[in-house]
């Protein structure tokens, strides 16, 4: 059963932007990061990758690494457990546990750029690098498939000879598609033929990173009774554990995963890369094993967002309303299956109410690495190809875009393509805002004074969000200070926003919520830190927590007062007798007076959320483009978006600026640059060009409150819908200014002057 | 050992106001002398190639990524990291502005945006928007947008 809420429009603590507990730490340098841990007698390690994008490994020769002094040990893909067979469902669809396994140190084939092939163990850093250069490796290069047209080439190179594809149910084997799916809602051949305009057009997107600032990392320590303690950044302790267990096939109960703050991850840092490595080399040597990528090593080998190709086909009558869609999604999914392409098919046309639908998505695998999920995993390329075709649209029948959207918007009752009836949603409250913003109402002038083409663009966006489970412990301290125990890891505030829930109910300062992000052995089960869920889910257990520690508290007044439990009223963090009006507590005063109640006063709170209430956002951007070179500055840039509750401001503008850069750079210059031999060539900052402040302008934003009915606060996730709409948001300013419809990411100078050369000749 | 079959080099220096000395390898960079040797965690990696700006530290009033200094080049020079920015009487008012205006979220370059800024502050007071993002373009924060990085700048340069 869902609960449902009215919830209140005024709160004491919810809504404020008090500063974050963990703030402090974080700007004097004393927060501690997976880069940071020191182990009395800790080593380091360093991989060996593979420089080429598909081989056979004939042999590896550790020997020589081996004879080093200062090495200890040394692994390699023989040192994995074998695992043929063994799948085991992460909640998020099954692993495949042999594939995962050859992900991590690749046995028989490297299947990327950088796969690890071998690890070494040493005294030092420098002693590791030093080792791994003396592994001798026998590679048989192959012929490499690094883009979805190559890997479905009739003779194009097969990735993994046991891939069963799944191709709308047939089994389909010697290929590199992993699946086919496909939704389809009434009739879209026959809507077609009502329409009197029919816009159908393909996106080629390039492959693009997270970007966090913080390299993956990993210390491991297998003592004598083979259980493994794992400290390393992630955005989940938990399935860091249910991972590693898995692929070194233990019981989960005999690891115990310390999370350490947390440099970034946006999706990225779910999946593990080094912990069953520094574990390995940890049982080998005896030693705590500490590993750190490098910069090159995240690029070529860590968790990027699929590129592909996306085609939309949309058609509209002379009313102005959408009557069919279809859509072909094509993504890579790297060098093993389970690209975010379900979870683009739930997105693509999520934003409109059209009767007639049909979604072909496909799976491919390609010569790069396992793509992993970046915030809304799927929506900004479906969002690009959507939110473009309907600009086109609008610009033909000479439609108010705002107007459009709105007349086409989902709402409650909507049944989107894959299936599900929406709930309250806040589309149309977030295209209304948009309408009245000052941005949109600003007028723009398409020939400012330099030399340059100015144009306006507007786009929405979707993501689902997710609930799962989370749970929360608190305790009371003698001064009224209640701790928070949480197993979400915070990325960016989740502790403040988590503690504030609670604060929200014992009716105390949210700093008098103190809360503590625990490892695998301190709190009950808490999923990842992803599919905006922490403030959601996690603040949800908190809510429930902190009303079971009220409950506590309540029979520890009414024995200090010798009454009924039920005559004790709790508000507003004072309790009283509903009968004697002399007798009335402050939750902190009550706190001090615990003392022979009956020891701590303690509470929990665990939820397993199937829904979550979708969030959608609309943004606007103003774009100078210099016809010239192609180059394009944003100049100005609006966010606005259905937070269904905000319970810190502050961070989810926060939430909704980043997500929109991120898109920012997926849209103008971010991609993977492949050579022709399948080698990432701009596997640096420098070259991967990721924004910088002098890129952008402020970046304006406006929070629109549909509350969310399913939970106590109307919280909605905020994370993940800020980086749907900015692709299409910048293409459709492009085009504004300058007349051409970019097709492609990145929209990057070069590709923006050939296309105004093909419009002009 | 192969490592270690070049001799360390001693170096002098003065860290946060604090004279010291220490043994590295002649390739050590700063960044790793002040984690590793030092113990000084505040200063992060992010790239090691000097295209992040997450290990930035002030080395003689001039601002430098760390990764790109070699330890033995601090012999004899000044430097200041994150964790010399506060003073026991109470966080420096760029350290206050990030955290009134939200300006970090996962926090992992938030040192060397600090050092950065106090960098740019300690020269010129008074910086508009523009000198700001001009004088931090050399800082990556992947969470924030900057926006709140920018607007925390200018907050504590007003206090």
């Amino acid at each position: 059963m869902v609960a449902t809420f009215e919830p209140k429009q005024e709160y004491r603590v919810i809504g404020t932007r008090p500063i974050r507990h963990d703030g402090y730490d974080k700007v004097t340098g004393r927060a501690i990061y997976g880069a940071d841990v020191k182990m009395p007698g800790m080593v380091w390690a360093d991989a060996l990758r593979s420089p080429h994008a598909h081989a056979i490994i004939k042999s590896v020769d550790t020997s020589e690494a081996e004879s080093l002094p200062g090495v200890l040990a040394v692994a390699t893909a023989a040192d994995m457990p074998a695992l043929e067979g063994k799948e085991v469902d992460l909640g998020e669809g099954t692993v495949n546990f042999k594939w995962a396994s050859d992900n991590i140190l690749a046995s028989d084939k490297a299947l990327y750029a950088g796969h690890v092939i071998a690890a070494v163990a040493a005294i030092d850093r420098n002693t590791a690098q030093e080792a791994i250069k003396r592994i001798e490796v026998e590679y048989e290069p192959l012929p490499s498939a690094t883009n979805v047209a190559e890997a479905l080439a009739d003779d194009a190179p097969v990735l993994l000879l046991d891939l069963q594809g799944n191709d709308l149910g047939e089994k389909v084997s010697n290929t590199n598609m992993a699946a086919h799916n496909r939704h389809e809602l009434g009739n879209p051949e026959k809507g077609f033929e009502q329409c009197s305009l029919i816009v159908e057009r393909e996106f080629t997107m390039q492959m693009v990173h997270q970007g966090y600032i913080e390299p993956h990392n990993a210390t491991a320590f297998w003592d004598e009774e083979d259980r493994i303690r794992i400290w390393t950044s992630t955005q989940g302790a938990f399935p860091v554990r249910k991972q590693t267990a898995g692929l070194l096939d233990l019981d989960e109960s005999r690891l115990k995963v310390t999370p350490l703050e947390i440099g970034g991850g946006f999706g990225g840092k779910i999946p593990v890369y080094l912990e069953p490595i520094a574990a390995i080399l940890s049982r080998k040597s005896g030693r705590p094993v500490k590993m750190v990528m490098d910069r090159k090593n995240v690029f070529e080998a860590t968790g990027p967002a699929p590129g592909g190709k996306v085609r939309v086909k949309i058609g509209v009558d002379d009313n102005g309303k959408i009557i069919a869609a279809t859509s072909d999604i094509y993504f890579e999914a790297g060098a093993y299956p389970g690209s975010a392409v379900g979870a683009a098919e739930q997105c693509v046309f999520a934003c409109y109410d059209i009767p007639h639908t049909r979604i072909d998505s496909y799976d491919v695998v390609v010569n790069k690495p396992k793509s992993a999920a970046y915030r809304a995993p799927g929506s900004p390329q479906v969002a690009m190809a959507t939110e473009s075709v309907v600009d086109e649209i609008c610009e033909k029948k000479g439609w108010d875009k705002i107007d459009f959207r709105l007349k086409n918007a989902a709402k409650e009752g909507t049944r989107r393509a894959d299936g599900p009836i929406y709930p309250r949603i806040g589309l149309i409250e977030t295209l209304e805002a948009s309408q009245k913003s000052p941005h949109w109402n600003a007028p723009l002038d398409p020939d400012p004074d330099n030399g340059r083409k100015r144009g306006r663009g507007i786009a929405a966006g979707y993501w689902f969000n997710v609930g799962l489970k989370s749970a929360v412990n608190l305790s009371v301290n003698e001064d009224g200070v209640v701790s928070l125990v949480e197993g979400s890891t915070d990325i960016g505030g989740t502790r403040a926003s988590v503690a504030m829930q609670a604060a929200e109910v014992l009716g105390l300062e949210a700093h008098e919520v103190r809360p503590v992000v625990a490892d695998t052995e301190s709190i009950g089960y808490t999923d990842v830190t992803g599919g905006s869920r922490v403030c959601y889910a996690t603040g949800y257990a908190a809510f429930i927590a902190a009303n079971n520690l009220a409950d506590e508290m309540k029979k520890r007044a009414a024995m200090l007062w010798g009454i009924d439990v039920s005559d004790v009223h709790f508000q507003d963090g004072v309790f009283s007798s509903k009968t004697d009006p002399e007798l009335n507590l402050h939750f902190r005063e009550l706190a001090g007076k615990l003392g022979d109640t009956g020891g701590a006063v303690t509470s929990t709170g665990s939820v397993d959320l199937e829904d979550a209430g979708g969030g959608f956002g609309v943004h606007i951007a103003d774009v100078d483009v210099d016809p010239e070179t192609g180059k394009t500055d944003v100049t100005r840039y609006t966010v606005v978006q259905d937070a269904g509750k905000a319970i810190h401001p502050a961070y989810v503008e926060g939430q909704m600026q980043g997500g929109a850069v991120q898109g920012i750079g997926w849209a103008l210059n971010e991609e993977y640059y492949m050579e022709n031999d399948g080698v990432m060539a701009n596997s640096t900052f420098l070259d991967y060009r990721m924004p910088t402040s002098l890129d952008l302008p402020n970046i304006e934003t406006i929070i629109v409150e549909v509350p969310n009915p399913i939970h106590p606060f109307g919280v909605r996730g905020v994370g993940e819908v800020p980086i749907a709409p900015p692709l299409a948001t910048v293409a459709n300013a492009i085009h504004d200014a300058v007349g051409v419809r970019l097709l492609e990411t990145p929209m990057k100078a070069g590709n923006i002057v050939e296309a105004l050369e093909k419009e002009n000749s | 050992m192969t490592t270690k079959t070049v001799r360390n080099v001693h170096v002098r220096t003065t860290i946060n106001g604090q004279e010291m000395e220490f043994l590295v390898p002649p390739y050590m960079s700063l960044l790793d002398a002040l984690r590793e040797v030092v113990g000084l965690t505040g200063t992060k990696e992010g790239c090691n190639d000097g295209n992040c700006g997450a290990c930035t530290v002030d080395l003689d009033g001039r601002i430098v990524d760390s990764c790109l200094v070699l330890a033995p080049e601090a012999e004899g020079k000044e430097v200041n990291t994150i964790e010399g920015m506060a003073t026991p009487q109470g966080l420096h008012p760029l350290q206050q502005a990030f955290l009134e205006e939200a300006a970090l979220q996962c926090g992992i370059c938030t040192p060397g945006f600090l050092v950065a800024a106090k960098g740019l502050l300690d020269n010129e007071p008074d910086p508009d928007e523009h000198r700001i993002r001009h004088w931090l373009a050399g800082n990556l924060c992947r969470c924030t947008g900057y926006d709140k990085i920018v607007r925390a700048v200018e907050k504590a340069a007003k206090a």
